[in-house]
């Protein structure tokens, strides 16, 4: 008896059968540290690798689309800060520039270099926030600290262009609300000296260390025809090796008088997505010198809106003195001028893809409809598909790499 | 001011015409994009066509949005297609009734169109058939309206100490 039951327990060890697979779901999410914003992803995991994964996305929505059909153009603008804020001088001057489509204004060709200035400023302010993430969540804390003071200083130039930092509401339709200060290009001259070196000491803690070209070579690769099917467009499309590029393919804002490079990665990896990045900076600094040095060419120097009393706020010397002038600074505050019946879609390449705005006007003071194309919110649906059988701190490396912003994706 | 490249965009609609010739509603170019409304039955197979023709190959979904159009007692959607072969935008709208909104999905054509016809079923209700997970995405699951029709007033109506005429509408 005894014997029996000693032969029946070694037997049951020998020909165990396999056990059903023991899932586990995990929550990453919506208030996670490594999403970098808010929005949670539920994900199946079978020990640490992933099985499937659901997102969920709306957190921060705030119905933009809705609130922007019942206000003055101007007043859209504060609207589009807080799309992708990383960057939000870039949505502010797509916005601008939509508008000035609509409305048929030309703007002079001072104003457009001023605002590629500011847009490539913010376009390496946005880039600068990325690599220094995808540094962090690979356990490299160093270059974030040292990049953030780049940041902060590109902020500082915000703040002598429009007075603020983070949503800046920069620029008005038309041109600019005033020029740029002294100071604000002396800033602006110091930072295209001293950030080439900084960019270059953050790339060497990086770029060839072993550790992180581990982490992220091969890590959240796709190839180009699924990136293309799922919308990717940007730094994201360009590391997959497709070479689209808004500036190049349709230039808005005199881009076309620009000499620069479209880096392109070849497996669209983590890592190549980090490369294209820093390239990306490095050919920002270049556009904005030369445009500086066409600035500099220029005989009037303070030109900086264009000459539509419709929509540009004329100066306060003449608001206090002229009576005309009074009536406009009125009927543009009160967003009483009519717009012109249409519809326009407009994209410029902002810090993450093609963004595009498509307003609809029916002749009243709003829009009829205004419907954001926000890149984030079309590529980050390919998300799933990246991470499938990946490891969980593959799958976190792959979102920073990606540069979701919340409030981006959730408008 | 933009430059409107005439050429292609007669070459589009010789060949949509060509095929789909009933189907064509309209079309029009509107500031720099050739604009096309197809009546909602041969939507589908126009979408279809503008990508796979090998001389259109509008390959690449730009974006997808509703609209609604209270005094038709329609409910819309605009494609903005994109090819970055030849790079031209046409932007193709279609129209379905309000009491019944029904449209066949994309996503078959353009993976991309998942999440946008979520969105757009979201704050239209726009029902897209073989859509293969047609639920809220960016509101919360239980709401029961569809938010960015025009029957809803961004201020309530009820009140009479504002005045908004001046707003236009």
């Amino acid at each position: 008896m005894a014997n029996e039951l000693h032969t029946d327990y070694w037997e049951r060890d020998f020909v165990r059968t396999e056990e059903p697979k023991e899932y586990n779901t995990l929550n990453v999410g919506p208030t996670h540290p490594a999403t970098h914003g808010v929005f949670q992803n539920v994900m199946l995991m079978d020990g640490e690798f992933i099985v499937e994964t659901e997102q969920t996305i709306g957190y921060i929505h705030r119905a933009f689309e809705k609130i922007a059909e019942r206000r003055p153009f101007y007043q859209i603008t504060p609207l589009t800060d807080r799309l992708n804020y990383c960057s939000a001088p870039l949505n502010n001057m797509g916005w601008h520039m939509t508008v000035e489509k609509l409305l048929g204004i030309e703007t002079p060709k001072r104003v457009d270099y001023l605002r590629i200035v500011i847009m490539e400023l913010a376009r390496i302010a946005d880039h600068l926030i990325c690599n220094s993430v995808i540094g962090v969540d690979s356990g490299a804390l160093t270059g974030f600290t040292y990049l953030f003071q780049s940041r902060e200083f590109i902020y500082e130039i915000y703040e002598e262009i429009c007075g603020s930092r983070l949503t800046t509401n920069m620029g008005r339709i038309g041109g600019f609300e005033r020029n740029f200060s002294a100071k604000a290009w002396d800033k602006i001259r110091y930072f295209l000296k001293t950030y080439p070196a900084k960019l270059a000491e953050f790339e060497n803690l990086l770029a060839r260390n072993r550790i992180f070209m581990d982490r992220t070579i091969n890590v959240g690769s796709f190839p180009a025809d699924r990136a293309l099917a799922y919308g990717f467009t940007g730094p994201n499309l360009r590391a997959c090796g497709v070479d689209y590029d808004v500036r190049v393919m349709n230039p808005y804002c005199s881009y076309d008088e620009f000499d620069f490079f479209i880096p392109l990665g070849q497996n669209g990896d983590t890592y190549d997505r980090f490369m294209v990045r820093q390239e990306e900076m490095r050919q920002s600094l270049y556009i904005i010198e030369q445009a500086i040095a066409k600035l500099d060419k220029m005989e009037d120097k303070q030109i900086y809106y264009a000459s539509d009393p419709r929509f540009v706020l004329p100066p306060k010397e003449k608001v206090y003195n002229n009576m005309e002038a009074l009536i406009w600074h009125f009927k543009i505050v009160m967003g009483e001028t009519d717009i012109p019946a249409g519809e326009v879609y407009h994209c410029i390449e902002a810090a993450n893809g093609e963004l595009g705005f498509y307003l609809v006007s029916d002749g009243g003071r709003t829009p009829s409809r205004l419907h954001f194309r926000r890149p984030c919110f079309i590529y980050y649906q390919a998300y799933p598909e990246m991470v499938k059988g990946t490891m969980l701190s593959d799958a976190i490396l792959t979102m920073s790499s990606m540069n979701v912003i919340a409030g981006e994706l959730d408008a | 001011m933009f430059k409107i490249n005439t050429e292609r965009n007669q070459l589009v609609i010789k060949k949509l015409s060509d095929k789909f010739l009933d189907a064509i509603v309209q079309h029009e170019v509107i500031a720099d994009m050739l604009c096309i409304t197809i009546a909602k039955e041969a939507i589908y197979p126009a979408l279809l066509f503008l990508r796979d023709d090998s001389d259109l190959k509008y390959d690449f979904l730009t974006t997808l949005c509703g609209m609604h159009y209270p005094e038709r007692e329609q409910l819309g959607v605009v494609y903005h297609l994109h090819s970055l072969t030849n790079n031209h935008y046409v932007r193709v709208k279609t129209a379905t009734e309000l009491s019944n909104p029904i449209l066949p999905t994309a996503t078959t054509i353009w993976p991309s169109a998942n999440w946008m016809e979520r969105e757009t079923f979201d704050f239209f209700g726009i029902q897209f058939q073989g859509h293969p997970n047609l639920v809220r995405i960016l509101n919360l699951d239980d709401m029961v309206d569809f938010p960015l029709r025009k029957e809803f007033p961004l201020e309530d109506q009820t009140r009479d100490d504002k005045d908004d005429s001046m707003f236009g509408r």
